[in-house]
């Protein structure tokens, strides 16, 4: 049994855990990272599961990740680049299609030809959905306050929350008027809110799509318009809710954070799996690993979502008992799975014109907001969608590191599958059922698809679960409902990165601002550590 | 089912052919989701063209709507600010509209063929603002940008052109007047109206007319200095004539990402336009008058004249305390009148009580050097530019 003394020990080593780590170590301290898996990346990476094809396993477009993140860690030095998507498109039954561009009015006269109307409608809705952008993107950066706390740190806090929605231009924020639709966007459904817009149903399917990626709510749910939010906020240079591709796969993200972390004195120690934080009179001062190694640190930092941190490796009996109840009614469902397809060439999409750059980033079949609720209902009865709502891309045709020339990598990410599969649970045969009927429901709009596939991988909610770690499998370590935004993530109280426990802190999606490549949790916890600390440091989460 | 690309391209207007051939320097851009020219040969020839022959432009772009319908008459006057009531068949008029808060939406100008039948043309797209404002109105809506051409011929010389091109007694149109013309078996009509603060005309047709008409212009206007025009151009002529431009020279409200960036017609030199006497309600009338009455307007569009030959593009205007009150909003060197002129939002009072000691800080670069230069400007008449060969009726003919 091995000892080992760092200044702060960080559990997990996913994009979270990489960035708190790396804004740590940049200031001055001895970080060590331990990761269960034999790789690092969480749920950002890129693994070699059939030889000469790369997948991105668990995510695979990139937006979220903070600019200013990428700035302060230099990830361009190890690596990082990013590969902004050439358009989007659902394909439709009657063999036509509906297409989004790089170009903003490109995209209006592709809109035009389903609906005149909407094709202004537009218009108003990017604006909207771009003011609301506005808003809520310093947010991401700063620390909720504690509303029920008269400490000057956060009445201030308050303050500079508050003033976000309700101050004027100069401070970056909007009008009253427009403060009535930021808490109607914030609570309503979806297809209520895309309905004030649009007209077709097309339309609305095809922007419906980011509400309900990742959340176990329908299109019908109210606060399925902020998840629609919550994935536009992100940019790539400036170009607000554009996604694009991490060149060589979302393990590149955390390859190039690891690179940060070991250029200033850190590590990750992979196969390290922690099975139990060391306390001693309400302080953490340790972890122990499965080996059965024991490393003690001055701060310990959780990267693992709020349940699995003080669910299944912090002793109960030393949380208080609020806290424990309220961390076991966090609402964290998996809703999602996925295929990493290995293709012989790149399929064929009849419905989308070849060269059309509509075909170039995600692709989906879904055309109607009907469809998708339908969708939903499948999965509250604990079954897999009949008809899905997916997200697929071929990231090889953007990206020449994923597979040798001619030979396609294809993500497809699919919605709705359960975590507890009804009618005894999954099991590798029902697995590959599921796989299979992924790979027919493509099918019908690829006739070469079958043909091209030499290996695919599966993944349930419950891989999800065993392998990444993502309990039930909710990609975004926890619902993005209000009652678990902000002050409120992961539990009223403890949204600060801080815990009941001293010396011990959060940083995973569970915390303020959520799930997705963001990274902000990560380099929002590193600076409450470093305050507590009284650590100087520099860069924009300072 | 369209499986055609050009449909998710930018559009090619009916007189691309055309346009892109006389085209010398391939310089395109993006106009309300169409390709067409920035620059054809050199902008300053191109501008010269609009003050001493004929200059030609693609206007095509430009939204066109076709208003119809028993109430339209009543629809268009409720729509905008201006009271049309008197306005008589076969004219045009100049117009803004607003929003229910009295933020201006856009400018344009609205063509009145009968009490049932307007066309209105404008920046902006309105498609739904104007299905959305027609409840209770009989009337219906044809976006008509995509089936009509348009063609603007100003310049000295362009009632000379048309003439030769088969528009008789021309000369004759009064400003905002418009006339049916059949030209070479195609309907064609012309207005006299423009951009360019110059004589000149716009033409409306059908675009399989396009080309023909292009051709036949080019050639009536052989010996008369005719050139094409491109924005550039369109962009000098127009500051000197002291029109405003959407999103240029003010934010269109209902493409304000922040709302205090939106400005009342009286913020932007508009008040003329605005007739709260109108007898009938119109957008935006309660907001407007309460403004008026008020007299809380917080800005104001005026134009300047600047000291130095130094164009102020995007300057900050100060007062003498160097306290910042307002932006250049579109500037340029006059070759006509050989002045620096600029038109600028500012802060109220100034630009209305307060006329003096009012500096631009303009950053002119100078081979990889900016020289920083601090020139007191001069408020005075937007309208810095306007000919009497602008007005005069009959306009004056080359023969």
């Amino acid at each position: 049994m091995a000892k080992n003394t760092h200044d702060v020990i960080v559990i997990g080593a996913g994009h979270n855990g990489l960035t708190a780590a790396s804004y740590m170590a940049k200031a001055g301290l001895d970080v060590v990272v331990l990761e269960k898996n034999e790789w690092i990346g969480g749920a950002a990476v890129s693994r070699e599961l059939y030889p000469g094809w790369k997948y991105s396993n668990c995510s695979y477009v990139c937006s979220l990740l903070r600019p200013e993140i990428m700035r302060d860690l230099e990830l361009y030095k190890y690596g990082l680049q990013i590969i902004p998507y050439e358009g989007s498109a659902t394909m439709m039954r009657n063999g036509d299609y509906y297409a989004h561009y790089h170009d903003h009015d490109m995209t209006i006269n592709s809109i035009r030809r389903h609906s005149h109307k909407d094709a202004e409608a537009y218009e108003r809705y990017s604006r909207d959905v771009l003011r609301q952008c506005k808003i809520i993107k310093p947010l991401l950066k700063m620390t909720p306050p504690d509303l029920t706390s008269f400490k000057p740190k956060d009445l201030f806090g308050a303050l500079e929350f508050a003033k976000h929605f309700a101050a004027k231009d100069e401070l970056g924020g909007l009008g009253e008027k427009e403060i009535y639709d930021t808490i109607r966007f914030y609570t309503m459904s979806i297809r209520d809110y895309l309905d004030e817009y649009f007209e077709s149903d097309i339309t609305k399917a095809h922007l419906a799509g980011s509400a309900i990626i990742g959340t176990a709510l329908g299109p019908c749910s109210p606060g399925s318009a902020y998840v629609l939010l919550h994935h536009y906020m992100g940019e790539v240079d400036g170009s607000v809710g554009a996604w694009g591709y991490s060149r060589g796969g979302m393990g590149s993200i955390t390859k190039a954070m690891t690179g940060c972390l070991n250029a200033h004195g850190g590590e990750v120690k992979p196969d390290n799996e922690v099975v139990n934080v060391i306390t001693k009179n309400g302080r953490a001062i340790g972890v122990a690993t499965k080996k059965g190694d024991e490393y003690y640190a001055k701060k310990i930092v959780s990267n693992l979502d709020v349940k699995r941190t003080f669910l299944k490796i912090t002793e109960e009996s030393s949380l208080p008992g609020e806290f424990v109840e309220r961390v076991k009614n966090f609402k964290i469902r998996g809703s999602s799975g996925k295929l990493n397809i290995a293709l012989d060439g790149l399929p064929e999409f009849p419905c989308i014109p070849e060269g059309d750059p509509g075909g170039g980033g995600d692709m989906h079949f879904t055309e109607t907001i009907e469809e998708m609720e339908g969708a939903y209902d499948d999965w509250k009865r604990g079954e897999w969608s009949r008809n899905p709502y997916v997200d697929m891309c071929i990231p090889s045709k953007s990206d020449p590191t994923m597979a040798a020339p001619g030979k396609h990598y294809m993500s497809v990410f699919i919605q709705y599958v359960p975590f507890n599969l009804a009618n005894g649970g999954w099991n590798e045969e029902r697995k590959q059922e599921f796989g299979r009927h992924i790979v027919d429901c493509i099918a019908e709009f690829s006739p070469n698809f079958k043909d091209l596939i030499n290996h695919y991988e599966v993944r349930t909610p419950l891989e999800l679960d065993n392998e990444v770690g993502l309990t039930e499998g909710n990609i975004f370590q926890g619902e993005l409902t209000m009652d678990q935004l902000m002050f409120n993530r992961p539990v009223p109280g403890y949204a600060q990165y801080r815990t009941p426990l001293k010396n011990m802190y959060m940083c995973s999606s569970s915390t303020h601002p959520g799930g997705g490549v963001m990274g902000a949790p990560g380099a929002n916890a590193a600076r409450e550590v470093l305050i507590d600390m009284n650590i100087p440091q520099t860069g924009n989460y300072y | 089912m369209n499986r055609d690309l050009r449909f998710t391209a930018l559009k090619k207007t009916p007189f691309h052919s055309r346009t892109s051939l006389a085209s010398r320097t391939n310089k395109y851009y993006n106009w309300n989701g169409f390709t067409v020219p920035t620059e054809y040969s050199t902008t300053e020839l191109e501008y010269t063209a609009a003050r001493n022959g004929t200059s030609v432009m693609d206007l095509t772009p430009m939204c066109k709507y076709m208003i119809n319908g028993s109430d339209a008459n009543k629809f268009v006057d409720y729509l905008v600010t201006r009271d049309l009531s008197q306005m008589e068949d076969n004219t045009v008029a100049y117009i803004i509209w607003c929003n229910e808060d009295g933020k201006v939406m856009d400018d344009g100008t609205i063509f009145k063929f009968s009490n049932t039948k307007f066309m209105l043309c404008c920046a902006v797209k309105i498609y739904n603002w104007l299905h959305d404002s027609a409840e209770g109105f009989d009337v219906s809506f044809e976006d008509a940008t995509d089936t009509t051409a348009a063609l603007a011929i100003q310049g000295p010389t362009s009632c000379s052109t048309l003439k030769n091109y088969g528009a008789d007694d021309l000369e004759l149109l009064k400003p905002f007047g418009m006339k049916q013309y059949n030209i070479n078996g195609y309907d064609v009509l012309i207005s006299r109206t423009g951009f360019t603060g110059d004589l000149g005309y716009e033409l409306w047709t059908d675009p399989a007319n396009a080309e023909n008409m292009w051709d036949s212009i080019m050639e009536a206007g052989k010996e008369l200095k005719i050139r094409p025009f491109g924005m550039h151009a369109l962009e000098m002529t127009r500051i000197e004539a002291g029109f405003i431009q959407t999103n240029t020279d003010f934010m269109a409200a209902e493409d304000s990402l922040r709302p205090v960036r939106m400005r009342s017609p009286y913020e932007i030199g508009m008040g003329w336009l605005v007739h709260l006497n109108k007898e009938s309600y119109f957008v935006g009338k309660r907001a407007l008058k309460k403004e008026k009455e008020t007299g809380n307007s917080e800005r104001c569009l005026v134009g300047l004249d600047i000291d130095g030959d130094k164009p102020a593009v995007g300057s900050v205007i100060y007062n003498e305390k160097k306290e910042d009150i307002g932006i250049v909003t579109a500037a340029m060197w006059s070759p006509t009148m050989k002045r620096n002129v600029a038109l600028a939002s500012l802060k109220r009072p100034y630009g209305i009580k307060i006329k003096e000691n009012i500096f631009a800080e303009i950053y002119h670069p100078e081979e990889l050097e900016y020289k920083k230069i601090w020139a007191k400007c001069k408020v005075v008449k937007r309208q810095f530019f306007s000919p009497e060969r602008r007005n005069k009726v009959p306009a004056d003919l080359y023969e």
